[in-house]
């Protein structure tokens, strides 16, 4: 194509039909092109196909940026694989991009591979307006350094062809692209945009359906490049859905029926979610006039019998302090779902971070004793919502459930649940108690007490954030503050011996353990299992209960030289200015770690603003035991 | 479902003494407004016969949030400010509870204020009452926004610097009212009628109580109490009026609740005391009513949800 180009700009025709184990590919456009949408369909065909998929969503901080600007790059990563994959990987192998700034964006945070495969809008090339000519020269020029094959696409005079403006048109174009290169059926394809957009038109249904075909005709046609992943059907039924929507349906599966929120990202989508199908299973979503309102309103609802949820992210949570300190103290049951986004203060919105653990932790003055817990795959955002809601109900506690932006909107096929109505909520129980029954009834050893709501005869009383005895009666006298405190207390050493040890992924004993929490998980066992391919000797830990903590993990630190957490929030590195060993500000997890296990705990730790990359933890890896093993 | 005008008395069978609704005894100073609203709430709940254990009192924090401990009801005492979204939750859940709500002016229109104006428009139904008292009394005196301009504060000792907020001007003002009045506690047969019509009305039903602090803001409600000549009763066949309290305030103003407009220009500070309904509409949506919803079974749930699987079926 054109000669002007600096970069050697690959023939498109050029065949080339490559076989790998997995690859990730990414579509970027300006905000409002439907790259992700695109992407969103692609992943999720390709799960239907029995790929393995991890869909990351990249997400400009405005809504409606200026249009072919880096900072508007929107879009999606799709990596797939031929067995499960658990991450976002590390770089796209290849890349559609809708004009050249957007994909400056993505070189420029070197999110692609070195000689990555670029299939780019033609139109900016040769367009009549002399700036934007200008720019794609530059860009090319700046492109150069990262090798890519760049593949020019002529893609809006293709869906001239079939529709009137090309920008509401190109995604399914692009879509009919993937679907050619990664010879994906174009049944599927067809019956996948079907389903995305069983809520349009059926004449906006065929036109979609038509530019798709020309997009996988044009590549037929034009391109040789093929890339052939197999696929391996599993034996489970499959669902593919992202984090929130998990979060969602995993509530409803747990028999929540009542969820008070204020919008904030990257929560609000389990209130989308849920806002769509609550009450088709008769449950309410509260959309409240702040965050603090929102936990009253589902503190309250868990007063009167349920136990209700909240969700929420960063700055929501700091608002909501004051009233978790309360539930704690009436021992009202109650799950507060967090998704957490890069902090302080409004932060990084869209951005992942795990920056929330010590706020859920110790965030609120007083002794405030509550679980934390943190799903590490989609699958597990389903199910820890049954879980919290069981052991918020059981221990009359508060469960604070740490997901992140990472896996909100993370797109991955997992076994289809197999529901259980055991799952569900007990109706409230309104019969009458004994006139002798305490609010406040503790079992001495564990600090257990049966839940008494309003409604039930003879055992009416009045709850209180003051502090209070058996009766729920405020009293001052002496020892009652100590006994009410160890009560509380009591519950989560009764709850952390019913836990199950973790499990160590890899050997038993090595020479570096890594622990890790949250959605980490997955970037940090490939990150393993590269490094063991080499010989090293490592092995990774991941928990899901914080607080209180896994039994047996002294005994697991025990049998590695090193232990070291790795995290996306913020520490000082040790060589940093000033920096010493007594005054150096730890990872999150890690300085729980050093404090409950007495260990020399490390860690590594990054906010880049993005999910963290397997090969940047197996560089740190190699790093710290990889001398003198051959490679 | 809170008991109505109709069903009174044929719905519940059991007759309740003010003896049944004491909890532990009040510990509010000797003269303090709250004790009159207390007696008059236990003769309301007798007389209405709310069973104990189906009545609910929420409430923040302040002097006047000690309400429910002097109740045997079931009871809620929150936090500062936020008993309104306790008591939203509760009911959104359990229509089947009566809800009051008790609040201190701090805890009502200073650090509440955003949950105050919300709830108004939410209109859920729930008696709500304001014990003003214009001061932070459990703090020992510091300034309120209805603490009078120029009255002296612990926070502000050379007087108060700005207007006092008129809570009846703000809850008129917002979008969605349904129910506003205002009573006193040296009025206790008015203050009676008031809780009364509060307790039938379906909605957010407001009264402000004007309350004595004899230890903080003695002067303050001193002459309205002497003389009854400073006082105004808003009556009308759809108001709220008793014979002893129109006996002994003989100025009387006939005012139509259903007038928004004019229940605004009345509100609005004036020398005179003004008791008695200022606005009511029945008609008023109440977010209650439109989010109530049919309880579905265990059984029900799964097999939607499992339908719902299978959108997301791979
Ligand atoms: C978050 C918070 N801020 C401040 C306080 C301290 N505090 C307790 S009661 C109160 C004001 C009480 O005044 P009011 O609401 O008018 O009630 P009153 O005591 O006059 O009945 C304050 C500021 C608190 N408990 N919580
Ligand atoms: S300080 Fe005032 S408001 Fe508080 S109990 Fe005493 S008299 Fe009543
Ligand atoms: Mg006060």
């Amino acid at each position: 194509m054109s000669t002007r180009s600096p970069v050697s700009v690959t023939d498109a025709s050029a065949p080339g039909a490559i076989r790998v184990r997995e690859h990730a590919v990414e579509v970027v456009s300006d905000s409002g092109e439907g790259a992700q949408k695109c992407g969103q369909f692609f992943g999720a065909i390709s799960a239907k196909l029995g790929n393995g998929v991890w869909t990351v969503e990249i997400i400009p901080a405005e809504i409606q940026p200026p249009a072919r600007t880096p900072s508007g790059a929107s879009g999606v990563r799709i990596r797939i694989g031929s067995g499960a994959v658990t991450n976002w990987g590390d770089h796209a192998d290849l890349v559609v991009a809708f004009n050249e700034q957007v994909l400056l964006a993505r070189h420029r945070c070197d999110a692609l591979a070195p000689g990555a495969i670029v299939l780019i809008e033609s139109m900016w090339a040769e367009h009549h307006d002399e700036r934007i000519r200008a720019q794609w020269q530059a860009a090319m020029t700046e492109l150069a350094s990262g090798g890519y094959r760049i593949v020019p696409v002529p893609m809006e005079q293709e869906c001239l062809e079939i529709v009137d403006n090309a920008r509401r048109g190109k995604n399914m174009f692009v879509l009919g692209l993937l679907a050619a290169i990664y010879d994906r059926d174009l049944d599927r394809v067809r019956a996948q945009i079907e389903l995305g957009f069983e809520k349009k038109s059926e004449a906006i249904r065929a036109a979609n359906i038509q530019l798709m075909e020309r997009g996988a005709a044009w590549a037929r046609e034009h391109l040789g490049l093929r890339v052939e992943i197999e696929t391996v059907a599993s034996d489970h039924d499959l669902v593919v859905m992202n984090g929130n929507q998990a979060l969602g349906m995993g509530a409803i599966a747990a028999g929540f029926d009542f969820c008070a929120m204020y919008p904030i990202t990257p929560a609000t989508s389990v209130s989308h979610y849920l806002a769509d199908v609550f009450d088709t299973v008769g449950g309410t979503l509260h959309q409240a006039e702040d965050e603090i309102a929102a936990i009253g309103a589902a503190i309250g609802a868990s007063y009167a019998g349920k136990v209700a949820f909240t969700v929420t992210s960063g700055p929501g949570l700091a608002l909501k302090t004051e009233f978790i300190g309360l539930a704690v103290m009436t021992e009202v049951p109650l799950v507060i779902v967090n998704v957490q986004r890069g902090g302080p203060s409004t932060g990084l919105p869209t951005k992942v971070e795990q920056s929330d653990l010590l706020a859920a932790m110790f965030g609120q003055p007083g002794d405030v004793p509550k679980v934390v817990m943190a799903p590490a795959t989609i699958e597990e955002c389903f199910h820890c919502m049954v879980t919290a809601r069981r052991i918020a109900e059981t221990f009359r506690c508060v469960v604070v459930i740490l997901s992140d932006a990472n896996l909100a909107t993370g797109v991955q096929p997992f076994p289809r649940p197999q529901l259980d109505v055991e799952w569900q909520a007990r109706r409230p129980d309104l019969s009458p108690v004994s006139e002798r029954a305490r609010p406040f009834d503790w079992d001495d050893r564990t600090g257990l007490s049966r839940r008494i709501i309003p409604g039930q005869p003879g055992g009416m009383h009045t709850l209180t954030g003051l502090i209070h005895d058996e009766d729920s009666k405020v009293s001052y006298a002496p020892g009652v503050n100590e006994r009410a405190c160890s009560m509380r207390s009591r519950k989560m050493a009764v709850l952390q011996q019913t836990l199950e040890p973790p499990r160590v992924h890899g050997a038993e004993t090595g020479r570096l353990l890594i622990v890790g929490w949250g959605s980490t998980r997955g970037a940090i066992e490939e990150a393993v299992d590269r490094a063991r391919e080499e010989g090293l000797a490592v092995s990774a830990l991941h928990m899901r209960f914080l607080s209180p903590l896994e039994p047996g993990l002294k005994d697991i630190f025990r049998r590695f030289d090193q232990v070291l957490t790795v995290e996306i929030n913020y520490s000082d590195k040790p060589d940093d200015p000033f920096v010493t060993d007594e005054n150096r500000r730890r990872g999150q997890l890690c300085f729980v770690l050093r404090a409950q296990t007495l260990v020399d705990v490390d860690c590594w730790t990054r906010v880049p603003g993005e999910p963290l990359r397997p090969g940047r933890i197996l560089t740190e890896i190699r790093s710290r035991i990889g001398e003198g093993v051959e490679r | 479902m809170t008991c109505s005008l109709l069903d009174c008395g044929t719905v519940e069978e059991r007759d309740f003494e003010m003896s049944d609704f004491e909890g532990t005894v009040a510990r509010w100073c000797p003269g303090c407004g709250d004790h009159a609203v207390l007696s008059s709430v236990q003769r309301l709940l007798a007389d209405e016969r709310l069973p104990p254990e189906q009545t609910v009192f929420v409430s923040g924090i302040g002097c006047s949030s000690r309400f429910p401990h002097y109740l045997n009801t079931y009871g809620f005492h929150g936090i500062h400010g936020r008993a309104l979204p306790l008591a939203t939750g509760m009911k959104l859940v359990r229509p089947d509870l009566h809800t009051f709500v008790v609040m201190g002016d701090g805890d009502c229109c200073s650090i509440g204020a955003a949950h105050w104006v919300h709830a108004i428009r939410y209109n859920v139904d729930m008696v709500v009452i304001l014990l003003d008292n214009n001061i932070y009394g459990l703090t020992k005196k510091q300034t309120s926004p209805t603490t009078p301009q120029g009255f002296g504060t612990n926070t502000q000792p050379r007087g108060s610097y700005l207007p006092a907020l008129d809570p009846l001007s703000v809850t008129l003002g917002v979008t969605n009212a349904s129910f506003v009045a205002q009573t006193a506690d040296w009025a206790p047969g008015h203050l009676y009628e008031t809780l009364r019509a509060a307790y039938r009305h379906r909605g957010f039903s407001f009264v402000r109580v004007l309350q004595r602090c004899p230890v903080w803001t003695l002067s303050i409600f001193r002459t309205a109490v002497q003389q009854p000549q400073m006082t105004e009763l808003l009556l009308h066949e759809d108001g709220i009026g008793d014979d002893g309290t129109s006996q002994l305030y003989k100025n009387h103003l006939s005012h139509d609740p259903a007038d928004l407009d004019r229940a605004r220009a009345l509100a609005r500070a004036g020398d005179r005391v003004r008791l008695g309904l200022f606005f009511h509409d029945p008609t008023r949506p109440r977010y209650d009513a439109l989010r109530a919803l049919p309880v579905h079974t265990a059984e029900e749930r799964i097999a939607t949800l499992n339908e719902e699987l299978d959108r997301y079926a791979v």
